[in-house]
């Protein structure tokens, strides 16, 4: 049991920090450039995107265990994952809307974009190749883990980036290329962590 | 043929409209992995746009991103399993993100804005143009990292010997800071232009 609670502690902070999505392995870049722009919504997004990853996390490994596998379908896995992800998003929208208007207006206009954010079908995939997690514990917990990185990274992004507004900067390297930039340092500050 | 040459320079998927992030940071770590990661999305683009405006009058408009992704999908798979039989090499360092191609937004974007609109011919240069625009972007994000990190250009020796290369280049925080810089330059450019 406390070997369990180890592993899984240990894959939770890989997650976060040392394997962080955005930071190391350059997954979600586009929503991370993209809804960084203010705290509270890049939080939003973040939540959204962790409720996703988990709900998505769970579902394919099952999928994939007791249906692709045993029949030898592995091939199918991309398409068969992309379409899982598309109609959880749609569902979970549905969802939401109908039982929880209220996180629903908040996570809403986030939740058709997370169809196509790479963290969560890249997770899903990195599960089932690596063959580094076997248990369904394991794997949920990668993912959760990995979607708590992107929350941290991309609200990290979003505060550096609401003081960058007000920031004296160069007219050529207004917009991408400071937020690029900033991005940088923030990376090779995660990238201390993993040494 | 201004559809083919619009993805080249002005409509630079990556520079210029900035899509499809992902792969273009990670996996321009080397210019042979950024060549190969261009023409892989390229196949699957000029693949994928063809079908879709083949069939852009019987897909209902309900469910059209969904069978885009289908579409979609059944390329990257197919590029995949060529892949892994004929260049295993490649495919072991490209890894997850030719899976990811599925997701890049480029691909989904052409489709949505421009394969379901125009004839088949039409999209069929578009998605060529886009395609050469994204491979063409990658190799210059690779260019500047491989040579400052590395020290080489495709595998082949660039510097002299005594060099000694920024590894930090061929990390993560060298793929922001070279892209970073890459449209910092491309910005001072264009400002250049409008002054004059």
């Amino acid at each position: 049991m406390n070997n369990i609670a180890i592993s899984l502690l240990s894959i939770l902070l890989s997650g976060l920090l040392t394997q962080n999505f955005i930071f190391s392995r350059f997954m979600g870049i586009c929503p991370f450039l993209g809804v960084s722009k203010k705290i509270s919504t890049a939080f939003g997004m973040g939540l959204a995107v962790t409720f996703v990853m988990t709900l998505s996390g769970t579902v394919t490994y099952l999928v994939y265990t007791y249906i692709l596998a045993p029949f030898n379908l592995g091939y199918m896995k991309t398409i068969v994952f992309i379409f899982i992800i598309a109609s959880l998003v749609q569902f979970v929208e549905m969802a939401l809307q109908k039982y929880m208007p209220a996180l629903y207006s908040a996570l809403g206009i986030y939740l058709p974009l997370i169809t196509t954010n790479c963290a969560v079908l890249g997770a899903v995939l990195l599960v089932v190749d690596t063959y580094a997690y076997q248990t369904l514990a394991e794997a949920v917990t990668f993912n959760f883990s990995a979607a708590l990185g992107f929350t941290l990274a991309i609200v990290l992004m979003a505060g550096v980036r609401e003081r960058l507004e007000t920031a004296p900067i160069p007219e050529f390297l207004k917009g991408f290329p400071i937020v690029l930039i900033s991005a940088a340092l923030i990376s090779m500050a995660f990238g201390g962590l993993s040494f | 043929m201004n559809n083919f040459t619009k993805g080249l320079f002005k409509e630079n998927p990556v520079l210029v409209l900035l899509l499809g992030m992902c792969p273009s940071l990670a996996t321009t770590t080397s210019v042979i992995n950024a060549i190969g990661m261009g023409l892989s999305a390229m196949v699957v683009l000029i693949c994928s746009n063809a079908v879709i405006s083949a069939l852009r009058k019987c897909i209902p408009s309900k469910v059209r991103i969904a069978a885009y992704i289908v579409i979609i999908a059944t390329f990257v798979t197919i590029v995949d399993m060529l892949l892994k039989a004929y260049m295993f090499s490649l495919s072991k360092s490209l890894g997850v993100f030719i899976p990811l191609i599925v997701v890049n937004c480029i691909i989904l974007a052409r489709a949505e804005a421009f394969a379901s609109k125009n004839t088949v011919w039409q999209s069929v240069l578009d998605g060529a143009g886009m395609g050469l625009g994204f491979t063409i972007a990658l190799v210059i994000i690779a260019t500047v990292r491989e040579i400052l990190g590395a020290g080489t250009w495709c595998g082949l020796p660039v510097t002299t010997s005594g060099y000694q290369p920024a590894l930090m280049f061929i990390l993560p925080a060298g793929g922001f800071l070279s892209l970073g810089l890459i449209l910092a330059a491309i910005n001072l450019i264009k400002g250049g232009k409008k002054h004059e």
